[in-house]
């Protein structure tokens, strides 16, 4: 089985997340090639890699780096085309499986005999689904198959001349992240509010409880998104990442995107009234609870 | 401008969940329903551009069982013109592919300016339809759109990468925009609004009179995860769990 990698680079640097394609490919058992574009740095791969100037091609385009893999596909034959379930890789994903009449699978988190698991309805489910196409496209749920860096010499490379493809989507460039006051990257205890404060009157008592820890206030994206809560506060994927002594999400369910943010905290207290919400899955503790009932009953003992 | 709006219909995500009688999906009976999220940023962002250049007709498309309906319903009161149903009893058992595939049918013949669907569904997640639905119109797709604008030529639209960056990308139409969480603040329908939706039309079109591809892949089963279950789960009365939760951090977390 031959597996081709779409590694990702941003700003002329490999990202970490691209040796996930590689521990997958090693999980299957398959020979690999990579697919990268630009990139100043080859990553550590013990395979072939194709690279195309970004300068040239832009790092975002996707009609053009939709053609420039299907010249590196009709080249190696691969059996199966891997991206990282990213910002990137879900959207020239697609592009590419129908482009090759190939089933793609969304997500993946684990392989079952030839078929591949997937997350459904918020991780509370999990699919097994088999391709019935020769080629497949798939795209990798982040974290989900440990990283793979290969000792040695740097990969053999073998420059793509840019075809001529316009695609009628012009790349303006990027912006960065807006900077908030808080850095929760640095703080000991977080206290963080779900949508399930169910109102934005209710985010005082989480800030109340986020001081009588002595910590600091987090939150996930809803309640960002709903203006309750700045963005410097958001805790995941497309907010910040933390690793405090203690992690308390109050009414977070554990989207996947959510717990990228969190999952690396010592210890996580989870506080919700769905006993089968995900994030029971990485807390240390979950209290099965109203968190109007349970939080107040909270401060009230931490005074004393 | 002719604005197309795909939506689909899904289960409160914090519902007990069933597995269905063949295993390969869960139990549809006494879920409730409603919009699927990243859809209704979907519906308010052709809404506004509709109330921008005034004159544009909204046609809102689900595929499904007569239940999403319902979920037509809202999206008329929020301010879509007219419902397309793809009347099928059983979307669950198609991939992606095919549910783009007869969308892609239905919107070829009406040759729409502007398409907006949900970056994905909360239930299955894939974020392949919107995308596959415009590349098999041959049209632009802008994916995880958090912010949206349209000078009269061109949408500008910001797309979310990770970390909060985000990129910059600019088309013209015809175009397709898959919504990403927190695009727009989705209006809440108005009582007179509901009232006026009722008397707007939903078609319902058999899917059996699209002519449907085969699907690239089978669901094998479904399952729930396994616990890990490492954790300690406290139930029973708030304030004797307080303490039980503060004993445990006392012991095992030096914060307090
Ligand atoms: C590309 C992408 C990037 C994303 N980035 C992020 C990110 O950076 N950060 C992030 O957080 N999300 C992110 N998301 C969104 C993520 O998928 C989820 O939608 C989000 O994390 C859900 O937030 P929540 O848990 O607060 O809300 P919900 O999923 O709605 O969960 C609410 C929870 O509260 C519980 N609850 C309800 N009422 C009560 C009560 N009275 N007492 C106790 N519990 C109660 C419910 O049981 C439920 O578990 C991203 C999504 C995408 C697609």
């Amino acid at each position: 089985m031959k597996a081709l990698l779409v590694a990702e680079c941003r700003g002329g640097e490999f990202l970490e997340s691209s040796y996930e394609l590689a521990g997958f490919a090693a999980a299957l058992g398959a020979e690999s090639v990579m697919f990268c574009m630009g990139g100043d740095a080859p990553p550590a791969f013990a395979g072939t890699l194709y690279q195309a100037d970004a300068a040239v091609c832009g790092e975002f385009n996707p009609a053009l780096h939709k053609a420039l893999l299907l010249q590196v596909i009709d080249r190696e034959k691969p059996d199966l085309v891997v991206f990282c379930h990213s910002s990137y890789g879900w959207d020239l994903a697609p592009r590419l499986a129908l482009a090759l009449k190939a089933g793609q699978v969304s997500e993946v988190v684990a392989l079952a005999e030839g078929g591949y698991v997937v997350p459904a309805c918020n991780s509370k489910l999990r699919r097994t689904v088999r391709p019935s196409t020769a080629l497949t496209v798939v795209t990798l749920q982040s974290g989900a198959f440990p990283p793979l860096k290969e000792e040695g010499a740097a990969p053999p490379i073998i420059s793509l001349a840019p075809p001529a493809t316009e695609g009628g989507m012009e790349f303006l460039g990027y912006e960065a992240a807006e900077i908030g006051e808080v850095d929760l990257s640095r703080a000991e205890v977080i206290v963080s509010a779900g949508r399930g404060i169910g109102k934005k009157e209710n985010i005082s008592l989480i800030a109340d409880l986020a001081r009588a820890m002595g910590g600091e206030l987090g939150a996930s994206r809803p309640v960002v998104d709903a203006g309750w809560a700045p963005h410097d506060r958001q805790v995941g994927s497309t907010g910040q990442a933390v690793s405090p002594k203690l992690y308390m999400a109050c009414g977070i369910s554990g989207a996947v995107q959510h717990l990228m943010g969190m999952k690396k905290s010592d210890f996580i207290v989870a506080i919700n009234s769905d006993r089968d919400a995900p994030i029971g899955e990485v807390a240390d503790v979950l209290v099965v609870a109203d968190l109007k009932e349970f939080v107040p009953a909270l401060i009230a003992q931490l005074q004393v | 401008m002719k604005i197309l709006v795909c939506i689909k219909q899904v289960p409160d995500m914090e519902s007990k969940f069933k597995i269905n009688g063949e295993g390969l999906w869960y139990e549809e009976a006494n879920l409730a329903w409603r919009i699927n999220e990243y859809d209704e940023y979907a519906i308010e962002q052709a809404v506004q551009v509709k109330e921008q250049v005034g004159e544009a007709e909204i046609t809102v498309l689900s595929v499904g069982p007569e239940r999403v309906r319902e979920a037509m319903k809202k999206a008329l009161a929020m301010g879509c013109d007219r419902g397309v149903q793809i009347a099928c009893d059983d979307p669950w058992r198609r991939d992606s592919f095919e549910i783009a595939s007869l969308i892609a049918e239905y919107a070829a013949k009406e040759s729409f300016d502007l398409i907006f669907t949900g970056m994905q569904s909360q239930d299955r997640g894939s974020a392949q339809v919107g995308t596959l639905l415009g590349e098999m119109l041959g049209a632009p797709v802008l994916t995880t759109v958090v912010d949206f604008s349209w000078d009269g030529t061109k949408i500008t639209a910001r797309r979310e990468l990770e970390g909060g960056m985000k990129g910059v990308v600019r088309t013209p139409l015809p175009a397709v925009v898959t919504c990403q969480l927190g695009l727009n603040t989705p209006r809440y329908p108005t009582l007179p609004n509901i009232m006026k939706a009722k008397k707007k039309e939903i078609v319902s079109l058999p899917v059996a009179d699209l002519a449907g591809v085969e699907g690239r892949l089978a669901t094998e089963k479904t399952a729930f995860p396994e616990k890990k279950g490492s954790g300690l789960v406290l139930e029973g009365e708030p304030r004797e769990m307080a303490g039980q939760l503060l004993g445990i951090l006392r012991l095992k977390t030096k914060v307090l």
